[in-house]
């Protein structure tokens, strides 16, 4: 059985040669991630996608109706970047549209992995929540969370293949689902499943040259798999296959599924072609104590910032200490109007620090970003602009550059980035049931029984 | 002795999800990655000492298919809180260069 996973992620890209080469031997599945939790918890809180629309409509258009015309369901994972409803809606939003434009007509599964405070607050007090790390779950930062979402596995990807969806769209899920779901149905080992999944969910980057922007095939057999790139440019190597096997997992040997777990100790790795790579000997426990990976995010303020670099290096030696004064003065000018709870003013610091390090070549001015997090937007424009005009005129002994000591890219200076979030949970939950947080919609699209008419 | 900077062919780091980091450190060829492991520079004391974080959470893995060795450690912050500078993880491999084998 064939599966292509088109890219790193929906929207990151791929090349319409390697596109057309996938299709020359029709797949069975097509699969791609949505999303990550590597660009932070502000895409989950604002509920908007890292990656835009433009990006994603374009790998969408060249990708859906050559998929439905192999007859190959289309599983996006994670969609929308974050996973949420909303992120979810953009992209069947999306699908919708090329729908439209193309004269294209499928049944769509969405699969929803919201889940409400009241679920968290009851697997907290049931001591059925574990930390995954150095952030404790508390009924506070439950109830402080702006929008938490459950890792859904294959489960809820598989009941949504066998309605008969040809289109599945799924919320936050674990990036492996999406490929190990339909090798699961068809009753091809997990373990195999599972380690495919893992490998290619990141499109190209097992090969050489590496991508995160371009097709990988895969080929799923009873006793292994094989990976060959759709890009005739690019080639698994054993090496690549199996340093991808350990890309951002914290043991190379383990794989952690809501299912069970992933043991690659025995996994043995053959190159069987110029650009194939054959992977056996994986091994799958299921585990008696299903669990779902909870990630809610909570508003942590309202963000304003400054660019500004320095050049004279009397002024850079004593930033420590114009920086202190600069936060004293804005104290002292928001007296009575802001407590020192109500923001945080900080400064990152770039150049001074590259100097003493073992790479690149030393830098002569000192970067800057003046830094505010507070509690309204208002507050947060108001230290910013006093922070930022104090620090462009403030004085010290033997300043010569007295007109200014920032030399500001922009105007304006000042940039707004609106409210921003923090991770609150990032838990593991045990579940009575792989399905518990997940709920299935089902659209016609297109044809005769078009649900949106 | 030598540089592990000059030793490895790949020296990276990113985060395994918000609250750890990942570093894996990888050679051309088993000769490179033994001495490496034989040498023992590479331990969890020395990574708490780089990284400031405590011995007791680094966790050390030979990976020899690949010849590479995997350190993951917990994120001092959660992958995008205040004080923030890198989200994704992916430029903390750097004090792993100086590290003398």
């Amino acid at each position: 059985m064939k599966l292509l996973s088109l890219s790193g992620i929906l929207g990151y890209g791929f090349s319409e040669e390697a596109l057309k080469n996938a299709f020359i031997e029709p797949p069975d599945f097509v699969g791609v991630d949505g999303g990550s939790v590597d660009p932070g918890p502000y895409y989950l809180g604002k509920g908007v996608s890292f990656t835009t629309r433009d990006c994603v409509k374009r790998d969408v258009s060249l990708s859906l109706a050559p998929s439905l015309k192999a007859r190959a369901p289309y599983i996006v994972g994670t969609a929308g970047g974050s996973g949420s409803a909303v992120h979810l809606e953009w992209l069947r939003d999306i699908f919708l549209e090329v729908a439209k434009e193309q004269g294209l007509s499928f049944k769509m599964a969405l699969i929803y992995t919201d889940v409400d405070k009241p679920y968290v607050l009851q697997k907290l007090r049931e001591g059925r929540v574990t930390a995954l790390g150095d952030l404790p779950l508390t009924e506070k930062s439950v109830t402080d969370s702006c929008r938490i979402v459950s890792q859904v596995g294959v489960s809820p990807i598989i009941e949504a293949l066998k309605a008969g969806a040809d289109v599945v769209l799924s919320g936050r899920s674990c990036d492996t689902a999406i490929f190990a779901a339909p090798c699961i149905m068809k009753g091809y080992d997990p373990a195999l499943a599972f380690h495919m999944a893992k490998i290619m969910e990141c499109g190209s980057m097992c090969a050489e040259p590496i991508s995160a922007a371009d097709i990988m095939q895969g080929v799923i057999e009873k006793d292994y798999f094989e990976l060959t790139p759709a890009n005739p440019n690019r080639r698994c190597t054993v090496r690549n296959v199996a340093a991808h096997t350990m890309y951002e997992q914290s043991n190379p040997y383990m794989i952690y599924e809501p299912d069970g777990v992933i043991n690659l100790i025995d996994s043995q790795y053959e190159q069987v072609g110029e650009r194939t790579v054959r992977v056996s000997k994986s091994r799958f426990t299921p585990t008696d104590k299903p669990t779902l990976k909870l990630e809610g995010v909570r508003p942590m303020g309202f963000r304003s910032m400054a660019v500004a670099g320095i050049k004279d290096p009397e002024t850079i030696k004593r930033i420590d200490e114009i920086f202190e004064g600069v936060c004293a003065f804005v104290r002292e000018n928001t007296r009575g109007l802001l407590s020192a709870d109500d923001y945080k003013l900080s400064l990152h610091k770039y150049g001074t620090a590259l100097t003493k390090d073992c790479c690149s070549e030393i830098t002569h001015d000192l970067g800057l970003i003046i830094d505010v997090v507070a509690k309204t937007e208002e507050s947060s424009s108001f230290v910013l602009s006093l922070a930022r005009s104090r620090m462009l005129h403030y004085d010290y002994k033997g300043r010569k550059g007295t007109a200014g000591n920032l030399a500001f890219p922009f105007s304006p200076s000042d940039i707004h980035l609106g409210e921003v979030f923090e991770y609150s949970i990032y838990h593991l939950a045990e579940v009575n049931s792989l399905l518990e947080t997940s709920e299935i919609h089902y659209i016609n699209v297109g044809g005769a029984n078009d649900t949106l008419g | 002795m030598t540089r592990l900077v000059d030793l490895a062919t790949v020296v990276r780091s990113k985060n395994a999800g918000p609250l750890w980091l990942t570093l894996d450190i990888m050679f051309d060829g088993e000769k490179d990655y033994s001495l490496a492991l034989n040498s023992e520079a590479i331990n969890a004391t020395k990574i708490a000492e780089l990284y400031g974080v405590p011995a007791e959470k680094v966790s050390i893995i030979p990976y020899p298919i690949v010849n590479s060795i995997k350190i993951t450690i917990p994120r001092k912050l959660v992958s995008g809180s205040l004080g923030e500078t890198d989200v994704y993880g992916c430029q903390q491999y750097t004090p792993l260069f100086s590290v003398m084998i």
